[in-house]
């Protein structure tokens, strides 16, 4: 159940081998995705397309996958839908894609996006610790709040959004709530005791009584403790503002935080002041992933790379930008830039695919050979869980009482 | 007998967990929540041709006397998830959650069903409930706001909300021609815009057309409200199931209902819940049914029954001993909490009464007439009879069939899939295959129309 622990240090990059991640989203992360010959857009809707795609994810050893999610229709502006019909638009529920994914897969880590904003995190808290029972131990989520205020016409709980520093300091309250709710119940609270005709152990159940200033809640989950005791928190820094406040929620919250970063200085910049608002937090000594995040277009050769991604710039009538490094090029010049990239102090990578159908498969069958090749990737699942795989240790609940070792 | 043809029986299976009819003492008792379990579950429903699995739902653990309650299976997994994660180890099995409209918000539930309706194909189906107390409410941000008297006027305006958000995608938006490059036919697809008493929000909803146009909708309860409610909005109406007369009354009635919202009698399904026991025998299933009540009801779990009615501290009577002499506190229960059968108790000091009544009239002890006045087994026979009683049942239009609770997780449905399904099968009237693939089909209900899209409101998109 629970894995090795970790060497100290560890996510300062001492140990040889990389962390991957991919980030999944429609076709892809170019709006021009969509129209590949190879994109499926009409299979946008279905289980199997997911299906299909973490299916390859798995098959290529990856840690986890992401899957983004927002509660209003994407768009290419901060002021309200932008009316595009030449993009994908629509999404599915990203915990319920998950959960749909988990039954079929058995080593990959689940982590969907959650926007905290609007959301009852009693209701998140138990969504999450069901991901972890139906995947046995490979849940996680990404928090994020919501910045558009037309996504809160969504809801018309506030006349008005909250200003970026309070929507990341609900979004810290809600991961709160949520581990303590999945501390609420001890691991060993379920005791079906024939003799006394208890079912649990009620001094093993807790009241987690929350108090903040967007919620209270009183607790205890209706969910038993998941497998990992606690699954495994996300959350990323992002160019759309926030930074600061960003930067604050993974320091404070997080067990992997993700760095949009255009070269390797900004991410070195990004995990010096995480660390620092780490340990100002009082939270040095707790494990924290900072990965970045890459845009990558991968072919056979770098010019065939670049030809794509001209020719999806062309078709979508503008030049793909992104708030990540976007990479073009071979998996041998991708892997020479994770290295450099990692002594930045990252512990891996979150990686967008340009255009799914084409560049996960080359992450995996490309990308991946080329890291193990050079003695920095898996060549082989070694964990049962999302923790286990990440090399973090299943936490003890906060409220048990444990008995002296 | 008249020509009638034969009514088709439909089917369902509730997931037994939080209730003292799940007995978790016995050997074969699983864990209610390790997926397998559900897998186990679903796939036998599934294997036995049924309509659908059914969940319910508790968002408080409950408390008695201000401590949480520990004689019954405590614990639930998080509804939308595990229906899910059945979709994938399942084909046709219908999908139904029950979801609360009172701590949710109406964008983000119908985002949830349209996606699980998505992930399984055209399975999902919600059972609407509401909730007005302040003690389910401390777990959410709105708290315990809910004045009783609006939950059904939430719930109804809920239901209408996710309704036109369902609709605010009719099915023909999406093109995804990647020669012309018109992935949306307009940028009108999802956009809302509705104002009312609860709810005033506008936008655009972000999940598509699912595959039943709108999930299959439910509605539990007995009162007055809760028929209308039914009768005006829901697919299904899932009740209490008493003797053949109460069943017809209660069919009679809801059906009759339908006509005033202009919809006709086959639009709405009756399918109360329903218990069994089998065994070999009448005689032999007679005898279990016993034993397994003296399991659902020992004397710790009939005293904190009667402490519901009593709304007191009744620990020091002996089970075994007589009903107590003193009469029941009067006014707000605030002894059991998060416990619906609570509300059935209107009148405590008249239920005292005619409990004392029938202990004396047949020298029952606490314990006894816990197991007397509570609801016993439904079906209890050989599977020649239970199969039989269901048959007249559904035939006598006390129901269009029945959502079945097994006293045990998971492997509680097991026989009677094994022998009670065959025997409606060969009565010819249970299906020996599915149909069609969504739970409409299932259940004979059409698709929805989507309803015309409105013009545009409020801030809209622009370029529209």
């Amino acid at each position: 159940m629970s894995s090795s622990p970790p060497a100290s240090g560890f996510t300062s990059a001492s140990s040889e081998s990389l962390h991957l991640a991919v980030a999944l989203d429609g076709a892809g992360w170019h709006p021009a995705a969509w129209r590949e010959p190879d994109a499926r857009p009409g299979e946008l809707f279905t289980a199997r397309y997911w299906a299909d795609a973490v299916a390859e994810a798995e098959a290529g050893l990856l840690d986890f996958v992401t899957f983004e999610d927002s509660l209003a229709l994407q768009s290419s502006s901060a002021d309200g839908p932008d009316g595009r019909t030449d993009q994908v638009r629509g999404r599915l529920d990203a915990v319920l894609t998950a959960a749909r994914i988990a039954p079929l897969t058995r080593h990959i880590g689940l982590v969907p996006a959650v926007t905290a904003t609007h959301t009852e995190p009693f209701h998140i808290s138990k969504a999450i610790a069901t991901l972890d029972h139906v995947s046995r131990g490979r849940a996680g989520l990404r928090i994020q709040v919501s910045q558009p205020g037309y996504e809160a016409r969504h809801f018309g709980r506030r006349a008005v959004p909250l200003p970026d520093t309070e929507s990341y300091q609900e979004a810290a309250d809600h991961i709160e709530v949520i581990r303590r709710l999945w501390d609420s119940w001890d691991d060993d609270a379920e005791i079906r005791d024939v003799a006394t005709g208890r079912f649990i152990d009620r001094d093993k159940l807790h009241y987690i009584d929350f108090e903040g200033r967007h919620f209270s809640v009183r607790g205890p989950s209706i969910t038993p403790r998941p497998p990992q005791g606690q699954p495994v928190v996300s959350a990323a820094t992002t160019a759309a503002g926030g930074g600061g406040a960003a930067y604050g929620l993974i320091a404070r919250s997080a067990d992997v935080g993700y760095i949009a970063a255009a070269d390797a200085d900004g991410a070195r910049a990004a995990v010096t002041e995480i660390r620092q608002a780490r340990e100002s937090a009082g939270l040095s000594a707790q494990p924290l992933h900072l990965f970045a995040d890459l845009t990558v277009f991968l072919d056979e050769d770098a010019p065939a790379a670049d030809a794509r991604r001209s020719r999806l710039d062309a078709l979508a009538g503008a030049p793909y930008s992104s708030d990540t490094a976007v990479f073009a090029g071979t998996a041998a010049q991708l892997a020479d830039l994770l290295q450099d990239w990692r002594t930045a102090g990252l512990s891996g990578f979150r990686l967008r695919p340009g255009a799914l159908a084409h560049d996960l498969p080359a992450i995996t069958r490309g990308l991946v050979p080329e890291l193990q090749r050079r003695g920095v990737f898996r060549r082989a699942y070694e964990a049962d869980t999302l923790r286990g795989l990440l090399g973090l240790e299943r936490p003890a609940g906060r409220y048990a009482v444990h008995p002296a070792a | 007998m008249s020509s009638k043809p034969l009514k088709q029986i439909h089917l369902a299976a509730h997931f037994p967990g939080v209730n003292n009819t799940t007995v978790w003492s016995d050997p074969a008792a699983g864990s209610h929540i390790d997926f397998d379990s559900f897998v186990h579950f679903a796939q036998t429903a599934e294997r036995a041709k049924f309509d659908f699995l059914f969940l319910a739902e508790g968002l408080r653990l409950r408390e008695q006397g201000g401590q949480i309650y520990d004689l019954d299976v405590v614990g639930r997994p998080d509804t939308f998830t595990v229906l899910a994660a059945l979709a994938a180890v399942t084909e046709r099995l219908g999908l139904t959650g029950t979801i609360n409209s009172t701590f949710n918000e109406p964008y983000e539930v119908a985002r949830q069903f349209a996606s699980l309706d998505h992930l399984s194909e055209g399975r999902a189906a919600w059972n609407v409930v509401t909730s007005w107390d302040a003690f389910t409410g401390e777990n959410f941000r709105r708290g315990g706001f809910l004045p009783r008297e609006e939950r059904y006027s939430r719930a109804k305006e809920f239901l209408a909300t996710a309704t036109e958000l369902f609709d605010s995608w009719d099915g023909t938006e999406i093109l995804a021609d990647s020669d012309s490059g018109a992935f949306l036919r307009d940028a009108r697809a999802g956009a809302f815009a509705h104002q009312g008493q609860h709810f005033d929000i506008e936008g655009h909803f972000n999940v598509p057309r699912s595959p039943q146009g709108r999930p299959v909708i439910f509605q539990a309860g007995d009162s007055d409200e809760g028929r209308e409610f039914a009768a005006s909005s829901a697919d299904a109406i899932f009740g209490r199931y008493g003797t053949l007369d109460e069943g017809r009354a209660f069919y009679a009635d809801v059906k009759g209902r339908l006509a005033a919202y202009g919809r006709s009698h086959d639009e709405l399904k009756i399918l109360p819940a329903a218990t069994f026991v089998l065994g070999d025998t009448d005689a032999e299933a007679h005898e279990l049914a016993h034993e397994v009540r003296r399991l659902q009801v020992s004397g710790q779990t009939a005293i904190k029954y009667l402490e519901h009615v009593w709304n007191r501290d009744l620990s020091g009577y002996d089970p075994d001993g007589p009903l107590p002499d003193i009469d029941p506190e009067t006014g707000e229960n605030t002894v059991a909490l998060g416990r619906a059968s609570v509300r059935q108790f209107r009148d405590p000091l008249e239920t005292a009464r005619q409990w004392r009544a029938l202990a004396e009239a047949k020298n029952l002890s606490i314990r006894e007439l816990v197991i007397a006045t509570t609801s016993g087994q439904t079906f209890v026979g050989s599977a020649a009879t239970v199969a039989e009683q269901i048959d007249t049942l559904v035939q006598a239009d006390a129901a269009d069939g029945f959502i079945l609770v097994p006293h045990i997780t998971p492997g509680g449905l097991d026989v009677f899939a094994d022998t009670v399904v065959p025997l409606l099968q060969e009565r010819g009237v249970f299906r020996t295959e599915y149909a069609g693939t969504t739970l409409r089909d299932h259940l004979g209900l059409a698709v929805p129309e989507a309803a015309v899209p409105q013009a545009p409101t409020g801030r809209q998109a622009a370029g529209a």
